[in-house]
């Protein structure tokens, strides 16, 4: 073994010279990745304002609408729609963000210059779900801090329950901007992206029970909506936001933290696995 | 061992579907020359660069630049090599600065940022917003970001398109710097004197092959070819001849008019002619 080593590093002849250099490493590229695309993103007013009204418009929506107390309780309605709020903002961020900037990139050939440089390719994808973890937990802390103030949304009163909320956002998050960099490898260009993520985002939101109660969709679409992360997102927010005593309206009877964090993994793993495989870098005939 | 040819293809083939992009292509680059590949659109000529920068695979043939084939190479034969692509449209609201610094961050031994932005005629653009630049100064931001890793080879794929003339005279200053400090590289240009001013050896790539290749004073056997000697007679007026002896046909003509030769020129075949003779025999 050592031998051939020996040889390897003599067949090198004056590369030698340059082992010495310590190339970055990529995780240090990744936080790199991260920072210019927040410095960037928030540069953009348009998008950035765009972003964190979003869960501030729909509170005021649902808050308009919905008064009172969910039927037969004294559990406020704002406790209801926060969670689903919280878990479309997080998938907002995560999938449509993530397609669009991604197929932004390859038409104008940032991921072409990207390519081109000592920058392992996974150093990329971390930057962008780094990046969006950060905005969207911006978002997150603007929908908490606004529905409390002013639509009297009771925040998570014990530990357990600040800890449920960091690991749903966090996994949730992240199992979205995974299928966000599947699909933003795929479309053509940021234009084709966003009319290429709606209409999944609009049918998910209609199966996931995200905005009524999952038990009264039919068999086959709850089946459906089952598989998808949504419907995950949206039972593990409610388990922040709701009391205990609304276990029994989910479909399981149980708020089932286990299986979530299964299928939210099983979600990233396999996307991360198909993106590793389609992502494209450039355009076909881009020149 | 590679000997001191920084890049090196042979017998190079790229299709696409039907049509074959670069034909048996066989090319050397020497450590620290200047080379220029010039061709008409469609040639090859960016297939081939892309071949080499390990953007793209190839169907056939070898290839390897600073001892390494691009197809395989890793993150450090990466580290080494500089490109400045064809017309990137990326922008950035970042600063001049900050993505020059960012840029800096992804090799192991970069240049000074600020000698860069220097080096690129920047300087004192330093805080502009990179959307905020003209076009000619997103160009030299995008040479900028090309050496800013300090590379041992650099492709540049017509680094100057769209130039006003004084914006390519600074260019081509800055091209002579960095051949002076040592740096190969490989230029692409629709423009010959581009490469008449630049570069040490030139090759005209035509239907993905090289049907030339030599320095741009003799390229095509143009140092060889006849000339044309004109010449304006007091009573015929304006006469031309051609000759491969120019000096004598001159002593001649200064005989016959007693001395000086009234509105004397001695041309040979421009770059361009023998360029479009060479490409147009191809087709």
């Amino acid at each position: 073994m050592s031998r051939v080593a020996e040889i390897g590093v003599l067949d090198q002849g004056e590369g030698r010279e340059q082992e010495q250099d310590r190339l970055p490493s990529a995780a240090a590229l990744a936080v790199s990745r991260a920072g210019i695309e927040l410095r960037q993103f928030f540069r953009q007013r348009d998008a950035v304002v765009f972003n964190f009204a979003y869960p501030v418009i729909m509170m005021l929506i649902f808050g308009s609408i919905f008064k009172g107390d969910v039927q037969g309780t004294d559990v406020p309605f704002v406790q209801y729609f926060s969670a689903g709020i919280a878990a479309t903002g997080t998938m907002s961020i995560g999938f449509q963000g993530v397609a669009v900037a991604i197929a932004a990139d390859r038409s104008d050939k940032t991921l072409k210059r990207l390519r081109g440089l000592p920058m392992p390719p996974i150093s990329y994808f971390l930057g962008k779900l780094l990046s969006v973890l950060v905005s969207g937990l911006v978002q997150l802390v603007i929908l908490l801090v606004v529905s409390a103030a002013f639509f009297h949304l009771h925040l998570p009163s014990t530990p357990g329950r600040w800890i449920t909320l960091v690991w749903v956002f966090t996994l949730g998050l992240g199992t979205c901007a995974v299928m966000g960099i599947a699909l933003g490898g795929l479309a053509k260009d940021g234009r084709s992206a966003s009319a290429v993520v709606l209409p999944p985002f609009l049918v998910l939101q209609f199966i996931s029970g995200v905005f009524f109660t999952f038990g009264q969709l039919g068999p086959v679409l709850r089946g459906i909506g089952a598989v998808f992360p949504l419907k995950w997102m949206c039972q593990g927010f409610r388990s922040v936001f709701l009391p205990d005593s609304f276990q029994t309206q989910e479909a399981a009877g149980a708020w089932e933290h286990g299986r979530t964090v299964l299928i939210l993994l099983a979600w990233i793993i396999g996307g991360l696995a198909v993106s590793l495989r389609t992502f494209r870098w450039q355009s076909k005939g881009q020149g | 061992m590679a000997g001191d040819a920084a890049i090196r293809v042979s017998g190079l083939i790229k299709r696409y579907g039907d049509s074959v992009a670069v034909d048996g292509l066989d090319l050397e680059v020497w450590r620290g020359e200047t080379f220029a590949l010039l061709g008409p659109n469609g040639a090859g000529k960016t297939t081939t660069t892309e071949i080499l920068e390990g953007y793209r695979k190839r169907d056939g043939g070898r290839v390897s630049v600073l001892g390494q084939d691009p197809q395989t190479a890793d993150r450090r034969w990466r580290s080494r090599i500089g490109i400045v692509m064809q017309e990137p449209n990326d922008v950035y609201e970042l600063t001049v600065a900050e993505i020059v610094r960012h840029f800096a961050g992804y090799f192991p031994r970069p240049r000074a940022v600020g000698e860069v932005i220097e080096l690129v005629g920047l300087a004192g653009k330093e805080r502009k917003r990179t959307s905020a630049l003209s076009g000619g100064q997103r160009r030299r931001l995008d040479v900028a970001l090309g050496i800013v890793g300090n590379p041992q080879v650099l492709f540049l794929d017509e680094p100057t398109t769209g130039f006003d003339p004084e914006a390519r005279r600074q260019f081509w200053e800055l091209i002579r710097s960095l051949r002076t400090a040592g740096t190969t590289i490989l230029l692409t240009t629709h423009y010959l004197e581009e490469a008449e001013q630049l570069a040490d050896r030139a090759a005209v790539i035509s239907g993905g092959r090289i049907v030339a290749l030599d320095e741009p004073r003799r390229l095509g056997g143009r140092d060889l070819a006849s000339s044309t000697v004109g010449w304006s007679d007091p009573r015929d007026g304006a006469c031309t001849a051609q000759s491969d002896t120019p000096t004598k046909l001159i002593a001649e003509l200064a005989a016959r008019y007693g001395g000086e030769v009234p509105g004397l020129t001695v041309t040979r075949p421009s770059l361009e002619d023998v360029y479009l003779q060479l490409i147009g025999q191809e087709r």
